[in-house]
C-alpha cells in the first residue's frame, strides 16, 4: 500500500527513456545537417530547382517537426530526470538509433526518393551517397546494441 | 491599437512614412507599467520585462523600419516582428490577468463573460489562430494584396494589425500564463504549431522559387531582393517556431511539476479504504 503511493518512481521508465533519447538523437542529427551542411559547407542548395511543390510542402512539414522535436524532446528529457524516471543508458542508446536513423532516411528518403536536394552538386555522387547511408546505419546498429545491453541488464539494476 | 492606421495615415504622403504608429505602442507599455505598480498583490517583474520586450519590438517594426526606403527585406523584417516575435512577448506578460487583478469589479465581470463566449473559444482555437496567421500571410503574398498595400497606407496599417493581432491569438491559443478557457490538449497545440510553421517553411521557399513572379501586381520588381527577403521569413520563422515551441513545452512542463504531497499519516486517514482506518500506527 505505501509502495503504490510513492510520489516519486525511483526506477527507471524503460519506454521513456529509449523514446526520449531516440527524439534528441533525430532532431540533433537534423541541426547537424542543417548547420555543418547546408550552412558551413554549403554543399547543399537552400532551394533546388527540379524540386516539385508537393516535396517542399514534406520538406517543410519535416524541418517544422525537427525543431519541435528538439524542443520538447529537451523538456520531457527534463521532466524524466525531475521525476528519477530517466536511465541514461537507455537514453544513449536511443539517442544513437535516433540520431542512425535520421540519417539513413535523409540518404535515402530525401535525397533518392523524394530527390529534395543532393549531398552534393558538380561531382560523382555513389561514393557520398554510399558513405551517408553507411555512417547512418552504423549509428543504428551501434545504438540497438546499446539499448540491447541496457535493457538485458536492468535487473541487475547497476548504476545508471 | 486601432488608432493607428488613421492617424498615420493623416501624416502619410509627402513627408513619407511618420513616426505616429509609436504612439499607440508607448500607450501600451506605459499602461501596462501604471497596472503593474498598482497591483496589490505585487506584480511578477519578469512578466513586466516581457511586455517591455514585446513593446520594444513593436516599436522597432513600426519606427526605424518603416523609415527605411521601400524593399522586401524590410516588410519581411516587419511582418517577423509584428507577427512572430513581438506577440510571444506580449503574451508571456499575461496582460489578461493584470487586467483582472487591477480593474473594477464590472470590467472584470465583462472580461470574464468574454472570455466564456462561445465564439471566441472558436476564434483562438489553436488551429484557427494558425491559419490566420499562416494563411492572412499567404493571402497578402500570393494575391494582389501586396501590391495594392504598397500603394494604399491604410490598407498596409491594417494588414500590419492583422499581423499583431493574428500572431497574438495564435502565441494565445498555444502557451502563456494567461486564462485561455476550453485550451486543447498538448498533442493538438503541437499540431497547430505544426501545420503553422511548415506552412511558413514552405511559402517562403515558394516565395524563393518564384521570385520573378511573386507577389503579382507590381510594377518594378527586383527579384533578387525578393529571394534575400524569402531567405529571411524562412530562418525568420525557425527562430519564432523554436521561441513558441520553447513556451508551450515551458507551459507544460510547469504544469507537471510535482506537487508537495500530503505526509503519510493524513494520506492514511484520507484515504477512501476502511481498513486503513482500523489500522494503529
Amino acid at each position: 500500500m505505501v509502495d503504490s503511493s510513492l510520489p516519486r518512481p525511483r526506477s527507471a521508465d524503460v519506454r521513456s527513456s529509449t523514446l526520449v533519447g531516440v527524439l534528441i538523437g533525430i532532431a540533433i542529427m537534423a541541426a547537424v545537417d542543417e548547420i555543418v551542411f547546408h550552412q558551413l559547407l554549403a554543399w547543399h542548395h537552400f532551394y533546388d530547382r527540379s524540386t516539385p511543390s508537393v516535396a517542399l510542402l514534406s520538406d517543410g512539414l519535416l524541418h517544422a517537426a525537427e525543431l519541435i522535436i528538439l524542443v520538447g524532446g529537451f523538456f520531457w528529457f527534463a521532466d524524466l530526470r525531475r521525476r528519477r524516471a530517466l536511465s541514461n543508458r537507455l537514453a544513449w542508446g536511443g539517442f544513437l538509433l535516433g540520431a542512425g536513423g535520421f540519417q539513413v532516411f535523409d540518404g535515402v528518403v530525401d535525397h533518392k526518393v523524394l530527390r529534395l536536394h543532393q549531398i552534393r552538386y558538380g561531382v560523382h555522387l555513389l561514393p557520398y551517397d554510399v558513405l551517408w547511408i553507411a555512417s547512418g546505419a552504423v549509428l543504428l546498429l551501434v545504438g540497438a546494441a546499446v539499448v540491447w545491453w541496457a535493457r538485458s541488464r536492468r535487473p541487475g539494476d547497476g548504476p545508471r | 491599437m486601432t488608432v493607428a492606421g488613421p492617424l498615420a495615415h493623416a501624416g502619410h504622403g509627402a513627408a513619407g512614412p511618420t513616426w505616429f504608429p509609436l504612439f499607440p505602442v508607448a500607450l501600451l507599455a506605459v499602461g501596462y507599467v501604471l497596472a503593474a505598480v498598482r497591483d496589490p498583490r505585487g506584480w511578477d517583474h519578469r512578466r513586466t520585462a516581457s511586455w517591455l520586450v514585446g513593446c520594444a519590438l513593436l516599436a522597432v517594426a513600426v519606427g526605424p523600419l518603416a523609415q527605411l526606403p521601400d524593399n522586401p527585406s524590410g516588410h519581411m523584417a516587419q511582418h517577423l516582428l509584428l507577427g512572430m516575435l513581438a506577440p510571444l512577448g506580449l503574451v508571456l506578460a499575461a496582460p489578461v490577468t493584470l487586467l483582472l487583478r487591477v480593474a473594477p469589479p464590472p470590467v472584470r465581470r465583462a472580461v470574464g463573460r468574454l472570455l466564456r463566449a462561445r465564439p471566441l473559444h472558436l476564434l483562438a482555437h489553436p488551429f484557427t489562430a494558425a491559419l490566420l496567421t499562416t494563411g492572412g500571410l499567404a493571402l497578402v503574398l500570393l494575391t494582389p494584396l501586396y501590391a495594392a498595400a504598397e500603394r494604399q497606407p491604410v490598407l498596409h496599417h491594417a494588414v500590419h494589425l492583422h499581423y499583431l493581432a493574428a500572431g497574438y491569438l495564435f502565441a494565445w491559443s498555444l502557451a502563456g500564463p494567461d486564462p485561455a478557457p476550453r485550451r486543447p490538449g498538448l498533442a493538438v497545440r503541437i499540431g497547430a504549431l505544426l501545420v503553422a510553421s511548415a506552412g511558413h517553411a514552405a511559402l517562403a521557399k515558394y516565395l524563393y522559387a518564384q521570385a520573378e513572379t511573386l507577389p503579382p501586381g507590381l510594377t518594378d520588381r527586383d527579384p533578387e531582393a525578393f529571394r534575400s527577403a524569402a531567405q529571411l521569413m524562412y530562418y525568420g520563422g525557425d527562430l519564432a517556431e523554436l521561441l513558441l515551441a520553447a513556451a508551450l513545452f515551458a507551459t507544460w512542463y510547469h504544469s507537471r511539476r510535482p506537487r508537495p504531497t500530503p505526509s503519510p499519516l493524513i494520506k492514511r486517514f484520507a484515504s477512501p479504504e476502511g481498513d486503513s482506518l482500523t489500522q494503529t500506527p
